[in-house]
């Protein structure tokens, strides 16, 4: 079986393959062009009486939990990414199917992690034949090189929700970190000796895998409430003694930028919001949680305390600057997929205001409606981006995997969505002529705001009409490509081979581009 | 002679530089070593790059290590030839990047110097973005922030950020080395569309003399280069006025406090009374000189309010400008030059009677009771230009 095959020119202009590890998949066909009319998830139905009448679920071992599931080769197992790089879960697993022999699994992590290094070894070994999810850090430089036996296969956040909510993606166990469940399996992130925040990527799994397992360090009384797994769904409650390190759930930096040019970065996006009229009384808009987005957040709350004004909701992932904001009175409410920290887990727990929601609320392609499309602003970083606006966010301009999407593609269905980079990094321009990997397809990126000056995406004549006059740097992006090659020099171009090692999928279920291997 | 040098800055938080290490060989011609974490994007073109530059100083045979950490060109040319410099001090030939048509502005003698922001001249990476600020002026340091050792290896490397950096209008500044080495300086850098040279620990009008004249000698077109002399010590501020008038090409005076402080020791407080007598010596000397007076720097980077009190303070006494050493300095200062709503409707009144008496052919002007005299006016056609630079009015 080819990991790959049957390539075709897809409506980005990407050669796609419309087989992919055996299955066949749909070229992109351009935004909002394609339906996809599966008719949903059928997972096992199991019958009450196959389970405890005490409803006590624990069993010894997650070992024993697998092979109760019935754990065998070829099997999808999937995981949450809550503990982020402090994830034990996932390791664990594999070592077990390593263990009993089991090959050819199919791990589908919401997120991969630096942590999760050993889990090359079982995919050199064959336990595990390849990765749906996200690629990076070591697993990413490993599939790279071409070395997993399948085919990479990157979805959004909302794209793997999709995809296991319709039915073209079924989960046979899923296996849930939670950081306190009681027997029954009611579990949650908020309790216990090692919380992370919300649950919000594994409900789904929960609902729709054949069988879910619940891995927890601190087993609690029941009712375990909130109950964002429900016990209803689980098979079995695994009690260990250390399920996560919350500690390491922040990887990078979660305070303010002191990079005087990441500062400004910041500080022209929080003018253009102020310019485009997109800052207003009651205002809803995402708030990420790396030291740009923070600086612009610090500089959008000062001018809402200039005009007094405050904002309806913000999404997170949250910090203590957000529900610092909150409590503050400049915002009412506070939606969170993901927190970080102590303070914004905390307030999450016992703030009402603080609310935890999950992909189905957030993002959903199937959804009627959902958050994102209510937010009037989001800002997003890049690895990437060209002059026709076109975003990379899962590779380096060397071709190498650095990222999953994330809810990168999904957050674009917000009323304006502004990309905030660095004109180069390291002397490598970051505004190519066409990007190495077609993330974020440009017709849905409003703004690029770099350090040298803000361009607007010429589809958005009402924004350009609104700035024209703010005094503000707004500038051709080709002007500002001309600027940076002039500084730093043309970078020669990736080498890579023809050998596709990911696809990266668009929302709809859609392939929108291929990875290829790299060549030394 | 030293057959091996090395010259630049190589390590896991160095950015925008790189270390190059030079061994002169009998035989075997020029091999390159790359080492660089933008191999795959720029080798090729740095290994040639640094091939043409051997050529270009006739260096037959040699083994050249760069080890990069994402510097530009003009950088890496510039650590190579301090290394060779340094492996064959008979060298003297300079190898030039191209010099940037947005390096080829002017400057003037009355031009806005509220911010000026120090970069310290042997790291590269800040330079890169040092014009985006909004600063008046940018400051190439090879004085205090340079280590004696590194004076060479600087002054190369403003040489080339000086032809490459788009400086965005801000004015090109450099802070040259005390006399002796200063001579060096200019020697390297007066060719390249300096527009102020600032003088460090300026203590006489001799110094300013020959400073002007070596200048004079050394320059090639004919635009003559301003002088800032720095005054940091008990002996200058006792000179400033001298200092200020001993060359038409001093265009302002400035303070340098911690110096000072210590000169006539006593330690430099947060409201720096201890400085009065200095401020206001060179404060006056630099107007009776008719030139700008320009205040120290504020070094507490994270007292942002700390800043904007001290230069509304520096602003009251009379002062045009401050020294900044972060980038995030230089917004507060501008927002403490900006007048105040009280002077901007004084001055807007007083500029109008003036107008109106202009234009009734009055000798004198008046404004109620009160005659104003022609330095009011001045005063106050320069309060409503801050307050159009500041976008205060239109």
């Amino acid at each position: 079986m080819k990991k790959a095959d049957k390539f075709v020119k897809n409506a980005a202009g990407r050669l796609v393959p419309t087989v992919v590890n055996g299955k066949k998949v749909i070229p992109f066909m351009g935004v909002n062009k394609y339906r996809p009319t599966h008719k949903g998830a059928a997972p096992r139905v199991p019958t009450i009486i196959d389970y405890p009448q005490d409803c006590n679920k624990v069993v010894d071992s997650l070992k024993d939990a697998l092979i109760k599931s019935g754990l065998k080769d070829g099997m999808t197992l999937s995981t949450h990414h809550h503990y982020r790089n402090g994830d034990y879960v996932a390791n664990w697993i594999f070592d077990i199917a390593a263990e009993l022999g089991v090959k050819d699994l199919v791990w589908l992590p919401s997120a991969a992690f630096p942590c999760h290094a050993p889990i090359i070894k079982h995919l050199e070994s064959g336990v595990v034949h390849h990765i749906e999810g996200s690629l990076n850090g070591p697993l990413g430089d490993f599939c790279s090189h071409g070395k997993m036996k399948g085919l990479g296969y990157l979805r959004s956040h909302g794209g793997r929700y999709r995809a296991v909510a319709d039915g073209e993606l079924h989960i046979d166990i899923a296996v849930l970190a939670a950081s306190a469940s009681d027997m029954m399996g009611n579990a949650n992130g908020v309790h216990g000796k090692h919380p992370f925040g919300p649950m919000s990527f594994s409900k789904v799994d929960s609902k729709n895998a054949d069988r879910t397992i619940v891995v927890t360090d601190t087993l609690i009384d029941f009712p375990c409430y909130p109950w964002e797994i429900m016990g209803n769904d689980v098979d079995f409650v695994v009690v260990v003694d250390e399920v996560g390190d919350p500690q390491k759930i922040v990887s990078g930096t979660t305070r303010i930028t002191k990079s005087p040019d990441r500062l400004l970065i910041a500080e022209y996006a929080a003018k253009f919001v102020e310019a485009a009229g997109i800052l207003h009384d009651g205002m809803n808009f995402q708030a990420g949680a790396g030291g740009t987005s923070l600086a612009f957040v610090d500089f959008i709350q000062q001018m809402m305390i200039e005009k007094g004004i405050k904002a309806r909701s913000m999404i997170g992932g949250s910090t203590k600057y957000l529900v610092d904001m909150m409590n503050n009175g400049r915002a009412d409410y506070i939606f969170d997929g993901q927190t970080f920290g102590l303070e914004a887990i905390s307030s999450l727990r016992d703030n009402p205001r603080h609310i935890p929601i999950d992909v189905y609320e957030s993002y959903d392609f199937h959804a009627k409606s959902n958050l994102v499309q209510m937010m009037d602003l989001i800002v997003l970083g890049s690895t990437e981006v060209d002059v026709n606006f076109n975003a990379n966010c899962v590779t380096h301009s060397d071709g190498r995997m650095l990222h999953g999407i994330g809810g990168y593609q999904n957050c674009l269905m917000a009323k304006c969505t502004i990309i905030a980079v660095p004109t180069f990094r390291d002397r490598i321009p970051v505004i190519k002529d066409e990007v190495t990997t077609l993330v974020a397809p440009g017709e849905l990126v409003d703004v690029i705001v770099t350090e040298r000056g803000i361009a607007i995406n010429p589809l958005r004549t009402d924004l350009i009409e609104a700035t024209r006059n703010s005094g503000l740097p707004i500038r051709d992006i080709r002007d500002i490509k001309n600027e940076i090659d002039d500084l730093c020099g043309v970078p020669a171009k990736p080498k890579l081979s023809d050998e596709a090692v990911a696809v990266v999928e668009w929302v709809d279920g859609t392939i929108l581009d291929t990875i290829h291997k790299i060549e030394e | 002679m030293a057959k091996i040098a090395s010259a630049g800055n190589y390590g896991p938080k160095i950015r925008s530089d790189c270390m190059v290490t030079v061994e002169l060989t009998d035989s075997g011609g020029v091999h390159i070593e790359l080492i660089s974490k933008v191999k795959d994007f720029f080798g090729d073109h740095i290994i040639a790059l640094a091939q043409d530059e051997m050529k270009f100083f006739g260096i037959k045979n040699a083994n050249v290590k760069i080890e990069d950490r994402g510097a530009l060109d003009f950088v890496i040319t510039a650590r190579i030839e301090a290394a060779l410099k340094r492996a064959d001090n008979t060298i003297t030939k300079s190898y030039l990047p191209e010099m940037k048509k947005h390096c080829l502005y002017k400057s003037a003698k009355d031009a806005l110097r509220r911010s000026r922001l120090y970069l310290p001249g042997g790291s590269p990476k800040l330079m890169l973005n040092a014009g985006l600020h909004g600063a008046d002026a940018i400051i190439l340091d090879l004085e205090d922030s340079v280590h004696p050792d590194e004076k060479d290896s600087a002054r190369i490397l403003v040489r080339n950020a000086l032809r490459t950096i788009d400086f965005k209008g801000a004015e090109r500044m450099v802070r040259i080395n005390q006399l002796p080495l200063g001579f060096e300086d200019l020697k390297e850098i007066i060719n390249e569309n300096v527009h102020v040279i600032l003088i460090p620990k300026c203590e006489s009008k001799q110094q300013v003399i020959d400073i002007d004249e070596s200048i004079k000698k050394i320059k090639k077109a004919k635009k003559q280069v301003y002088l800032m002399p720095i005054i940091e010590s008990a002996k200058g501020v006792m000179h400033a006025y001298e200092i200020a008038l001993a060359s038409k090409n001093v265009i302002a005076l400035t303070l340098g406090l911690e110096d000072y402080t210590a000169d006539i020791g006593v330690t430099r407080s947060k409201s720096e009374d201890e400085c009065f007598f200095a401020k206001s010596m060179v404060l006056n000397a630099a107007k009776a000189a008719g030139v700008q007076a320009i205040d120290t720097v504020f070094s507490d980077v994270n007292d942002m309010v700390g800043l904007y009190e001290n230069v509304k303070q520096a602003k009251a006494l009379g002062f045009d400008g401050k020294g900044c050493i972060h980038p995030r300095q230089i917004r507060v200062i501008h927002e403490a030059f900006l007048p105040s709503q009280e002077e901007l409707a004084k001055a807007q009144q007083i500029v109008e009677a003036y107008t109106t008496a202009k234009k009734e052919g009055k000798g004198v002007v008046s404004l109620g009771s009160k005659m104003i005299d022609a330095p009011v006016v001045k005063q106050a056609q320069h309060v409503l230009k801050m307050a159009k630079i500041g976008g205060m009015i239109k």
